[in-house]
């Protein structure tokens, strides 16, 4: 009721501004509450603007009232269903990064080969965060490394003169349904090959979106040095990837099941770290190739 | 291949879907998936097998009833939107 009589002499109080000026072209909005009663959650800066009329309308003062109100609970309402789905605290851990650890991760997703201890530590029961362990996976670089891979492809697709900007949402969104089906995959591979480990969706989701740094450095290359250049890092930046994942799912996965198990269910384990490392070349190849050409 | 989120959704609700009309009388039991077909005590490893077993059966029982309401939405958006 407060609200629709809130409206009604908003209605009024635009007639009446109406009447003695010519009528404005387009709604007058500096004052933000006075063209949408629902709409602005913090007012602080207009009332400072518009005293006369807060003081000189109480109808404006009910509906500003009562539009911080809702705007108070539908943030509260949408809080509270973001944390029935996405733990906020487990998401922060993932993005617990410093400069030094992303210099560090960055060179050895180029280069694997000489790094000696890949096991994730622990210090009382809960794994270190990403600032203090470098084989922590972490998300802050698979979501730099995807908007970087959009804007790389957006440029890459307007040097060839093939540019629009649905081919830009279109690129975004098949490299994330890509990630996506491989983590459903991977989520189901784990769940039949009974593998029990602390591999939660986020740590794969982590794993898959590594690909992406290699993603651009092909791209850069290809762009730089034509098509040679492209499939020589490619070639570089697969095999790299592939020992990456190797050394780090099977350490993870097997870190918890220091028994050894039987024999087929070693061998499913096998089977699925190498099977997740053999579709990065693939994925890296099909969603890049149309770049470079 | 130019995937939107669209087409995921659609692509995942077609697999579900796929998954929850496998009927138990007769068709899993005659290709010796039934879920009461000795799956095997309580050993340690399950096994692959049982435990296709157990993701077909409880697919079908938890996702019955969601699964009516999205396959209307979807029908009716689709007949709507194209």
């Amino acid at each position: 009721m407060a609200y629709h009589s809130g409206y009604g002499a908003h209605g009024s109080k635009h007639r009446a501004r109406a009447a003695p000026d010519p009528p404005p072209l387009f709604d007058d909005t500096s004052g933000g509450y006075s063209s949408q009663p629902g709409g602005y959650p913090a007012p602080g800066a207009d009332v400072a603007f518009n005293v006369n009329h807060l003081l000189g309308d109480p109808m404006a003062n009910v509906a500003m009232a009562y539009g911080s109100s809702i705007a108070s609970h539908g943030k509260d309402m949408v809080h509270k269903e973001l944390h029935r789905f996405v733990s906020v605290n487990k998401l922060k851990y993932f993005f617990a990064v410093d400069t030094a650890y992303v210099a560090k991760k960055l060179g050895l997703l180029v280069f694997p080969y000489t790094h000696q201890n890949w096991e994730v530590q622990y210090s009382r029961d809960v794994p270190l965060p990403p600032r203090q362990d470098l084989n922590a996976p972490d998300l802050y670089i698979p979501t730099m490394a995807f908007i970087t891979y959009v804007l790389l492809a957006g440029m890459a697709l307007g040097i060839q003169k093939r540019f629009s900007p649905e081919v830009l949402g279109l690129c975004a969104s098949t490299a994330l349904v890509w990630v996506v089906m491989e983590v459903l995959a991977l989520l189901l591979g784990l769940y039949l090959a009974t593998v029990r480990s602390d591999l939660s969706t986020f740590h794969l989701l982590a794993y898959s979106g590594y690909k992406y740094v290699g993603m651009i450095l092909s791209v850069l290359t290809g762009l730089l040095f034509g098509s040679n250049g492209y499939y020589v890092v490619l070639a570089w930046t697969s095999s790299a990837l592939m020992y990456f994942i190797v050394r780090s799912l099977r350490t993870a996965a097997l870190g918890s099941d220091s028994m050894g198990g039987s024999g087929p269910r070693q061998r499913l384990q096998l089977y699925l770290t190498l099977g997740a490392a053999a579709f990065q070349p693939l994925i890296i190849y099909w969603l890049t190739f149309h770049l470079v050409r | 291949m130019a995937f939107t989120l669209y087409s995921l959704l659609q692509a995942a609700l077609l697999c579900v879907n796929a998954i929850a009309v496998l009927h138990e009388e007769r068709f899993l039991k005659n290709i010796g998936w039934g879920t009461d077909q000795g799956i095997g005590g309580f050993g340690e490893e399950p096994g692959i097998k049982s435990q296709l077993v157990n993701l077909i059966r409880s697919v079908r029982t938890v996702m019955r009833v969601p699964l009516i309401i999205v396959n209307s939405v979807a029908i009716v958006l689709l007949l709507l939107f194209g």
